[in-house]
């Protein structure tokens, strides 16, 4: 550990450079723009740089495309709070209550949240990664499909029993999600599913898409029917109440520790920030003194899932330089782009090439720093965006929408597509059907589907593989206990029997699905 | 530099050449031109196209810009799907492997091979046999000899299914004589993690795809599938270079040689002329020292095949794998 922070001094050196500075603000803010813009998220940002840093030495190039990793994750969530349309996939949990607390007048305190949690949570995962680098590593080889499907059944299972409507409604959800997920060209099999011999639909229905829809022109919908105009949109824009909302962070210390907990978890596993965002928030729900709150504009409901979201997205870094195993896409893209600077992720990186993995480390600290400072500076700016009238800002957020929709894979059948989603995301929200079940469905029904084949595949179809060392066997039957916390709950007698009934339903059914 | 009037001379040679057919248009780019990739963004034809892009911008080889678009969906077939919309279009240049002939046979598509104007095959990518390295299975030939002990138990991992891993394990088994369980996921990089952490017996990984795993101490290649070692270079490991890894046919695989080409096509339609400018240009950029080094770097074999050459390659790796194929039961058609 003493010789890890020794190399870590050794990062700074590194990467405190003006140049190096110079590009983590610049990254930043581009990451900030990128995220707050649905649909084009961090992926798309950091492909569209890549070509940038092929003249950069690699040290430069990961310090630039990493800062604006941080600053998308950073400015999803702006939208996500202000308009209930997530920036970026990973914060649409940050939906649940972020929008709730706009819609009272509290967009500045809930965005104050947000994003110093999620710097709290960047700073957990940093530091993680900072002490245990090599502990780490070599707990994530112990990965294989049955310990990937207990994974992503844990973090199903933390978060289905957060269905608040009915239990039929939310089974239909979730099936719907899954459906959805399982559009395209299948894995194990390799044959196409669903795609009705269209070839758009070869490569899979979008995930962004589908948010884009759902969320963004569903929620527009509702908006317009209901009266053109944000509730909540006082335009009372005071810095003080910034000020007045990050003295009160500290009493969520508790909120913040367990979010970047989970958050490191899925970012090392790794389950991915979008998973991670999703079980913080339904554990937070769950076991939270203020879980009566949820869903109506609690703070802990914003925090929980940033904490989470940032904490995964910095520790997913250690999975993708140690082993070469992207934990997010965006990861994915920065893996290439090692390969193209010439360097070979691998347990040897961290030995040969320790101004680049140290450096980079070392900028994770301060490009955060700087992500927080420089996000927090736009709130006042994004806030007062509430206050101009809905038909100026309606057209651009279906503008914004559709542009987004475009950029995912420069399809024009994305377009119908996203349309087709706003139509089934306000009939959804008309009929009372909860949109987060399909959301998670769809993020990780395939792979959970995959993991869980390819774990037959290698027991030849017996479920006992799931119990066949201590690691999948812990999770597997922790999931089996969230999933069937509320009937445990019932016999304990501790929850109203009104609040059971709801949810072991969900959970059951979903377990034999 | 020096390559430079080399280059500038075979351009010459080739333009003189074409003179007399195509005196009356030659081809140039005049619009941005799109590079489609047929794999995700950081996959290995990814990684192709952006180190062509590269060593283009660095040269100064075109007169327009140039950008990478990912179209990896389907295993690939989004990409070429994409490319027949861009009929005749020479702006748009489609980069992939053999899944240009491979996807066809396995998926129903609404394109065939024959449809695109093909340009160049820029190198080859290796394959071999990897094992986990403190495992124990220290030779090819161990692993051969438990597999065939143990028949359809032994775990082999590949990315997808019914490609080029799947194949090359089909062949393993039929030249060996074994069974093995094939297990299908996503990428290469996954595959070598899995094997690292034991959670599967070997895999065929491509060098760039496990070199990191095997300086690391994680895992080793056991045997190549060509027909001769690889000509001695640098020491990778400690002790080790690639050259030092015996033949699969010296094992008791008796495969002479396995190796995916990294292809590039234009869509269906475009003239001769800009087929021509395409195939010269890529020529130029293999002689670059960038190129030279992604290719070593990839221990890729580096070899320009392009024109009448081209079409019997794939001709002939066509007709292969079909052949495989149907034998397997894979084909749709």
């Amino acid at each position: 550990m003493l010789a890890n922070i020794d190399s870590l001094m050794h990062g700074f050196t590194v990467a405190l450079t003006g140049y190096h500075i110079m590009l983590m603000v610049g990254g930043v803010l581009l990451g900030i723009l990128v995220g707050v813009l649905p649909g084009l998220g961090a992926p798309n940002g950091v492909t569209l740089l890549l070509p940038l840093t092929f003249s950069m030495d690699p040290v430069s190039a990961i310090i630039l495309l990493t800062s604006l990793y941080w600053g998308a994750l950073f400015g999803g969530s702006t939208t996500s709070i202000l308009f209930n349309i997530p920036g970026e996939p990973s914060s649409v949990a940050t939906t649940f209550d972020g929008y709730p607390m706009a819609r009272q007048g509290r967009a500045t305190e809930a965005l104050t949240y947000a994003f110093l949690s999620a710097g709290f949570g960047a700073l957990v995962g940093i530091i993680v990664i900072t002490l245990l680098s090599s502990a780490v590593a070599s707990f994530a080889l112990r990965f294989g499909p049955p310990e990937y499907f207990a994974v992503y059944a844990l973090a199903f299972a933390s978060f289905v029993a957060f269905g608040g409507g009915a239990p039929v409604k939310t089974i239909i959800a979730l099936g719907l999600g899954f459906g959805f997920g399982m559009v395209g060209t299948d894995t194990v099999s390799g044959s196409m599913r669903l795609t009705f011999e269209l070839d758009q639909l070869i490569r899979g229905i979008s995930f962004l898409v589908v948010v884009i829809g759902l969320f963004g022109l569903g929620e527009l919908l509702l908006t317009i029917e209901e009266g053109p105009e944000f509730k909540g949109a006082s335009g009372r824009i005071d810095p003080r109440e910034m000020f007045r909302a990050a003295a009160r962070m500290p009493r969520y210390w508790f909120a913040m520790l367990r979010g970047s907990a989970v958050g490191v978890w899925m970012g090392i596993t790794p389950g991915g920030p979008t998973a991670a965002s999703f079980m913080s928030y339904g554990i937070a729900r769950r076991t939270s003194r203020n879980r009566d709150n949820f869903g109506k504009g609690e703070p802990e409901g914003v925090i929980a899932p940033e904490t989470a979201d940032h904490s995964a997205g910095t520790a997913a870094m250690l999975p993708m330089l140690s082993l070469g195993i992207p934990g997010s896409a965006t990861a994915a893209v920065m893996l290439g782009g090692l390969m193209i600077w010439g360097l070979n992720p691998g347990p040897m990186l961290f030995l040969e090439q320790r101004d680049f993995v140290w450096g980079m480390i070392a900028s994770m600290y301060l490009g955060n720093v700087i992500g927080v400072v420089l996000v927090l500076a736009t709130v006042p700016l994004f806030a007062a965006m509430l206050s101009v009238s809905f038909s100026i800002i309606g057209p651009i957020i279906v503008t914004v929408c559709m542009v987004g929709a475009y950029t995912v894979a420069g399809a024009p059948f994305d377009l119908w597509l996203a349309l087709a989603f706003g139509a089934v995301g306000y009939l959804m929200k008309k009929l009372d059907y909860p949109l987060a079940p399909l959301i998670l469905a769809m993020v990780i029904g395939d792979k959970a589907e995959d993991a869980f084949r390819q774990s037959m595949l290698s027991s030849s179809g017996s479920l006992g593989i799931l119990w066949s060392n201590w690691l999948a066997g812990t999770l597997t039957t922790l999931a089996i206990l969230f999933l069937c916390w509320p009937f445990v709950a019932l016999l304990l007698g501790r929850r109203s029997a009104a609040e059971v009934a709801i949810t072991p339903a969900a959970g059951h059914e979903e377990n034999r699905a | 530099m020096k390559l430079l009037p080399k280059a500038t001379l075979a351009l010459g040679a080739v333009l003189l050449s074409t003179l007399p057919a195509a005196a009356q248009q030659s081809w140039k780019p005049t619009r941005p031109i799109e590079f489609v990739v047929t794999s995700g963004a950081g996959g290995g034809t990814d990684v192709f196209a952006r180190a062509v892009q590269a060593a283009i911008n660095k040269h100064d080889l075109v007169p327009t810009s140039v950008v990478v678009t990912n179209k990896g969906g389907g295993s690939g077939v989004e990409g070429y799907v994409y490319g027949t919309g861009a009929k005749a279009d020479p702006h748009k240049v489609i980069f992939g492997t053999n899944n240009a002939w491979t996807l066809p046979m396995v998926a129903k598509t609404s394109w065939s091979t024959a449809d695109f104007t093909p340009v160049a095959i820029m190198a080859f990518d290796e394959f071999m046999l990897w094992t986990k390295a403190d495992g124990p299975y220290k030779t090819a030939a161990d692993f051969v000899a438990a597999a065939r002990a143990q028949p359809g138990t032994l775990r082999m991992g590949g990315s997808q299914t019914h490609d080029t891993d799947q194949t090359l394990t089909v062949l393993i088994e039929k030249a060996a004589k074994i069974q093995l369980k094939y297990i299908p996921y996503q990428g290469g990089g996954q595959v070598g993690v899995q094997l690292a952490g034991g959670h599967i017996e070997a895999n065929t990984n491509n060098p760039s795809e496990s070199v990191g795993g095997w300086r690391g101490g994680q895992v080793k290649p056991v045997c190549v599938f060509r027909s001769e070692p690889f000509s001695p270079g640098p020491k990778v490991t400690e002790t080790q270079g690639w050259s030092d890894i015996p033949t699969c046919a010296s094992q008791g695989i008796p495969i002479e040689q396995f190796s995916m080409p990294r292809t590039i096509f234009l869509p269906p339609g475009v003239p001769a002329a800009a087929q021509t400018y395409w195939a010269d240009l890529f020529r130029r950029v293999s002689e670059t020292p960038e190129w030279k080094d992604y290719v070593t770097r990839t221990s890729q074999s580096g070899r320009f095949v392009s024109g009448d050459e081209m079409r019997q390659v794939i001709q002939k790796e066509e007709s292969e794998t079909r052949e495989i194929f149907s034998e397997a039961g894979w084909l749709v058609k």
